[in-house]
């Protein structure tokens, strides 16, 4: 397979001037990596500060009321809120040795954000965060979040003001300031090294959640293991060491939007073509010329016209299936998990809670295990507006 | 020989530098696009650079942004840009380079691509966002139909990689004066001088100046290190006041 490639996607769709930091960061890759000392700080961060390993938790409620085993891998309960700090913290401290001293980022949801700057203050780093315009209004509490623990934000004000125009103005900022910065780059998309780099951090999602679900299931893997789908660093990382495990289906939850005939959904996968973008062939939702469309979901973290080549590659080869859930089906799946369990779970991670929810009848009696990518705290503002 | 290199060297034999304007197809509207163009290479441009409008052009500044996307708002398309300039083939002294980003190129079909600018008379193409590393399939496009993939390099770029670019190339070498987007700036990096003559001596086809040239009193100080002068956010700002392309080349000639 060709270098930074998932089969046919992947690559390197990068101006020259962003080749020598991608460089650099592929040689930090293989060069600091793998070290003890790497390994060491790396494992005992996501020890004391992070919370890991994660739980798993069976859900008694919902499983009686949907007739299945549900079992959610517990991301939410990460210091930060979501599955994104195992990402920063990795990203944070290879970029510290390498002699780095700001963490450039975009965010959607704000996760991401939040988690870079976490990483940053940890690690005695400045954090720069782009962060569209339109969801700085959706996602205050995580912009105060952000500010309070010494971000620089940047309000991006260009194209739909979301999360796509965010990773081009923070791309802009790292062409010209790229000696002391590392762009933290937030999912498993992105020019190469950045989809390897991020699985490599969050894989240890389905690490620990394989051996948990059989540690409490007497050596039985789960029948289908979910993940919401945005750029897809959650759901690759959820899926990763299962790929082997040819019983397990791999089920990817894309955001259908508002579900209606013409919305612009946020399901690349389902509905896009192939397409470079941010440096990056994989799936996009695009014009017959090769223009970006914009894409909807109420999911900031989900709203993307793009999604990370691995996906695009399991897409291709049948490894994974692709679904997509609209906008009030999550909506109802986090009031249903709320109600039922206690679990606020974010509008990203309700769409794969949803696809329990909806898929009841064909998952009768199946184990169903369950990527809660992050918390919902933050959504509640959002929630209040449309309830 | 490339006409873009023909060109740029017929400036140079007469002691001039090459001139190579950049406007987005389309800019300011469909019309006057075309007299901006003929006013252009009246004026003695060597090479005219169009703008293939894309929504996400991540190596532009705000300038060039803005007006490709209202280029794009306008319903310019590849197909307008080279059914157009097929009309108009031979009109033109100067050689006429394409530049863009790669998914709209992508998305056209690359053998049907090259075929067409052939058919519209371009030489060269510019994309953005396509390193060495992924160049060679739109290479193996662009060849026979005549057509040159011209190479971007800059100033973090190294000797070891610049020879990687000069393999083959043709036309000419765009050297981006800046580590940023495109844009006006007041001053020009130190650097400049160093990676120019390296540059220099590792390609053998002309080197341009691009990114941040406004006026030609910038490049008094880098003289026998540069054969040609791209400018795009000064001329699109100068048109937007009103003023036209003859007007702005009037310093250059």
């Amino acid at each position: 397979m060709k270098k930074g490639y998932f089969g046919d996607f992947g690559g390197q769709f990068i101006p020259e001037l962003l080749m020598p930091p991608l460089i650099e960061l592929e040689e930090a890759m293989e060069s600091i990596l793998p070290t003890e000392e790497f390994q060491t700080r790396f494992t005992n961060m996501l020890k004391e500060n992070v919370g890991r390993p994660s739980a798993i938790t069976y859900c008694p409620n919902l499983s009686k009321d949907l007739g299945l085993d549900l079992w959610l891998k517990r991301e939410d309960l990460n210091h930060s809120g979501a599955h994104k700090i195992n990402n920063t913290l990795g990203q944070g401290l290879l970029a510290k040795m390498m002699g780095k001293d700001v963490l450039l980022a975009e965010t959607g949801a704000g996760m991401h954000g939040v988690a870079t700057t976490v990483a940053a203050a940890m690690l005695d780093m400045k954090a720069v965060i782009y962060m569209g315009a339109t969801d700085i209004v959706r996602q205050a509490p995580n912009v105060n979040r952000m500010r309070l623990m010494g971000a620089e934000i940047v309000s991006v004000e260009s194209g739909t003001k979301t999360l796509k125009d965010a990773i081009n103005e923070a791309l802009r900022r790292w062409l010209s300031d790229q000696e002391n910065t590392h762009y933290c780059f937030g999912t498993a998309a992105g020019p190469h090294p950045f989809p390897t780099l991020v699985r490599q951090f969050q894989q240890i999602i389905s690490k620990e959640a394989r051996q948990q679900f059989m540690d409490r299931n007497e050596g039985a893997l789960p029948d289908v293991v979910v993940a919401c789908v945005g750029g897809g660093s959650n759901a690759i990382g959820m899926f990763h060491n299962f790929i082997p495990d040819t019983s397990v289906k791999l089920v990817g939850v894309e955001a259908a939007g508002t579900g209606e005939p013409g919305c612009d959904s946020s399901a690349p996968l389902d509905h896009g073509t192939d397409g470079i973008l941010h440096g990056t062939l994989s799936k996009l939702l695009q014009t017959e010329d090769g223009q970006i469309m914009p894409s909807h979901s109420v999911a900031p973290g989900l709203d993307y016209p793009g999604v990370g080549p691995e996906h695009a590659h399991l897409h291709a080869t049948g490894r994974g299936t692709y679904v997509t859930i609209n906008d009030s089906q999550a909506i109802n799946a986090f009031k249903v998990l709320s109600r039922r369990e206690g679990i606020i779970p974010a509008l990203e991670s309700s769409h794969a809670v949803a696809y329990a929810i909806e898929n009841r009848d064909a998952l009768k009696g199946k184990s169903v295990l369950v990527c809660l990518s992050g918390r919902g705290d933050k959504d509640l503002g959002i929630l209040d507006q449309i309830l | 020989m490339n006409p873009m290199q023909i060109k740029i060297e017929e400036a140079n034999k007469q002691g001039k530098v090459g001139l190579i304007p950049f406007l987005p197809a389309g800019f300011p509207n469909r019309e006057q696009f075309w007299k901006e163009l003929a006013e252009l290479d009246a004026a003695g441009a060597s090479v005219i650079e169009i703008g293939m409008p894309f929504s996400d052009p991540v190596a532009d500044g705000p300038v060039v942004e803005k007006a490709s996307l209202k280029c794009l708002e306008d319903g310019i398309n590849l197909e307008w840009i080279l059914t157009e300039l097929k009309k108009r083939k031979g009109q033109f002294k100067a050689a006429l380079l394409l530049m863009g980003y790669l998914n709209p190129v992508y998305q056209y079909g690359l053998d049907t691509f090259a075929a067409d600018c052939e058919a519209a008379g371009v030489s060269g193409l510019i994309i953005a966002d396509m390193p060495h590393e992924e160049s060679q399939f739109v290479k193996d496009a662009l060849t026979p139909h005549g057509i040159s993939l011209v190479p971007l390099v800059g100033l973090n770029t190294t000797r070891e990689r610049m020879k990687l670019y000069a393999q083959g190339a043709q036309g000419f070498c765009y050297f981006v004066s800046v580590l940023g987007t495109t844009g006006q700036r007041e001053s020009l990096p130190a650097r400049i001088k160093e990676k120019l003559a390296e540059a220099k001596e590792v390609f053998d086809i002309p080197i341009a100046l691009g990114f941040g040239i406004k006026h030609p009193d910038q490049l008094k100080e880098f003289e026998g290190l540069m054969d040609a002068a791209v400018f795009g956010s000064a001329l699109i700002t100068h048109i937007q006041s009103g003023k036209s392309s003859d007007s702005f080349m009037e310093p250059w000639k």
